[in-house]
């Protein structure tokens, strides 16, 4: 009895390991693939379109509401202290550092992530990254590398886009409905909001995020047994797992970037 | 099991012989677990991932379900290998994309995507794609399945004549006895991982060997059990003997 639970135990953390080291394997793989790239252009133009721009419409729209929220939010907030023209400094610091990083890139696993996770699954369910290989095509570099490359330019820039659109949101609701002073509004937001400490370091976090929830989509696809039910837990693997990493290392990095 | 050059050999079996493993084997997708798989005195499982690929330029493989990228159209998926692989100009491989797809009378298909063909055709089209670089070895897995007469009388012999005129080796995985057996050379016939008879198809259809007798004339009586192994329908059922 104990023997087998032992011998379970082990198992299990001996297949959990492995599948670690395999993990980092293939990323290693893929990385040193990922010149061949530069000799193909066109393959990561595709998947721009394909995981940036489909993803834009989703992330101009949230943004948008976000920045409202944060808005109204803020000034009810910011309004009992008498500091209601600093409303333009909150929806710019709120967003820059954290509200864009983060939601840009739960909306992103949820939107590309697990496409990619599918679309990745389904294509090893239909043999085609088989095929590929008997084609002596390289699918870690053909179909994997342009993706994961893809996803990470395109976080950061849909980061921009989620954070610029949430900011005219907030002036939309602070300036335009509520009445703030629109001189206050931006004068404040231009002298609080540091380009280094906070517009860049919410773009490193975006890049850190862009990272791990491509290739976690990414891994989870190709790792995918070939089943229906396989494909559809991965691709739920991928929102649950892309979703606690975010919140995980939004924490290190906010910990690390902005202790004193 | 030997695939001598300028052959087409042909692999049969029932379902879950090994066929497709043996495929497997020699495009280096899978290792064994004893012996060595040699093509052109290279053994497969121990060459470098660049020198498998390598290999594989050489090789062509027909999957069971044709395995066509589904985001591509017809042309795309056969113009795909040719590509990867080499650096001919866009005009030349628009030529040799519509020979082949020619060959496998699909020409008119060539803006559909894989969604929008049937299976038949679909297997077709991997068949194209498969011979697009004129490949040294070619593999079908079950290339007849799924098509109509006509389409697999003209595959059948597409697969002879491509053979004999690129001088290629072909490997023929097919449960199909007539088809296989009007192209082939030799038969090799698989039950349970093992050889269990092998020849010409004119030796296998006077054999009197109880396996290949029951494959060929596809009698139910014989080695070769209809039913998956296990308890009989009356032990299940409870009509066995009572004590």
């Amino acid at each position: 009895m104990m023997r087998r639970f032992l011998l379970s135990v082990g198992g299990g953390a001996r297949d959990y390991v492995e599948s670690i080291g395999f993990s980092f394997r293939t990323l290693a793989t893929m990385l040193g693939l990922s010149p061949g790239l530069l000799r193909r252009p066109r393959l990561l133009v595709e998947q721009l379109h394909v995981i940036g721009n489909y993803s834009l419409l989703i992330i101009i729209l949230s943004g948008l509401f976000v920045g409202m929220v944060l808005g109204l939010q803020g000034y009810y907030t910011l309004n009992k202290y008498g500091a209601s023209e600093s409303l333009g400094l909150l929806v710019a610091l709120g967003l820059t550092r954290e509200l864009g990083p983060v939601i840009t890139a739960l909306l992103f696993a949820g939107r590309a992530g697990t496409s990619l996770t599918a679309e990745i699954g389904l294509m090893k369910a239909g043999e085609q990254l088989s095929a590929m290989e008997m084609m002596a095509v390289n699918p870690i570099q053909r179909v994997l590398a342009p993706r994961f490359w893809a996803g990470v330019i395109s976080v950061p820039l849909l980061t921009a886009m989620f954070s610029a659109v949430g900011i005219l949101g907030g002036y939309l609701i602070g300036v335009g409905l509520i009445g703030v002073d629109e001189g206050a509004f931006w004068s404040q937001m231009q002298g609080g909001v540091d380009v280094w400490k906070d517009i860049f370091n919410g773009f490193v976090k975006s890049v850190v995020f862009g990272i791990a929830i491509t290739y976690i989509a990414l891994y989870q696809g190709y790792e995918a047994q070939p089943t229906p039910e396989d494909v559809s837990g991965a691709t739920t693997r991928t929102v649950v797992i892309s979703s606690l990493m975010i919140w995980w290392l939004d924490f290190m990095l906010t910990a690390l970037m902005f202790s004193k | 099991m030997d695939f001598p050059r300028g052959k087409v050999v042909a692999v049969m079996g029932g379902s879950g012989s090994g066929k497709t493993t043996v495929l497997r084997l020699i495009g280096g997708q899978i290792s064994p677990q004893k012996g060595a798989v040699s093509v052109e005195d290279q053994i497969v499982h121990k060459l470098s991932t660049k020198d498998l690929y390598l290999l594989r330029r050489k090789m062509g493989m027909l999957f069971q379900h044709g395995a066509l990228f589904t985001d591509l159209t017809v042309y795309e998926n056969v113009a795909f290998p040719l590509r990867e692989h080499t650096d001919l100009p866009e005009e030349l491989i628009r030529d040799l994309v519509l020979i082949k797809l020619n060959a496998v009378g699909l020409r008119n298909a060539a803006k559909l995507k894989p969604g929008e063909i049937s299976g038949g055709m679909a297997r077709r089209v991997a068949l194209a794609r498969s011979i697009a670089l004129d490949p040294q070895l070619i593999m079908y897995d079950e290339p007849f399945a799924g098509l109509d007469p006509i389409s697999m009388g003209v595959t059948a012999n597409l697969i002879r004549n491509l053979n004999d005129a690129l001088g290629s080796t072909t490997i023929l995985v097919s449960h199909d006895v007539k088809e296989s057996f009007q192209i082939a050379d030799y038969v090799y016939f698989l039950s349970q991982g093992k050889i269990v008879a092998h020849g010409t198809p004119a030796d296998m259809m006077v054999s009197t060997d109880p396996y290949v007798k029951q494959f060929v004339h596809a009698e139910s009586d014989g080695p070769v059990p209809f039913h998956y192994p296990g308890k009989s329908l009356a032990e299940d059922l409870g009509l066995g003997a009572r004590k």
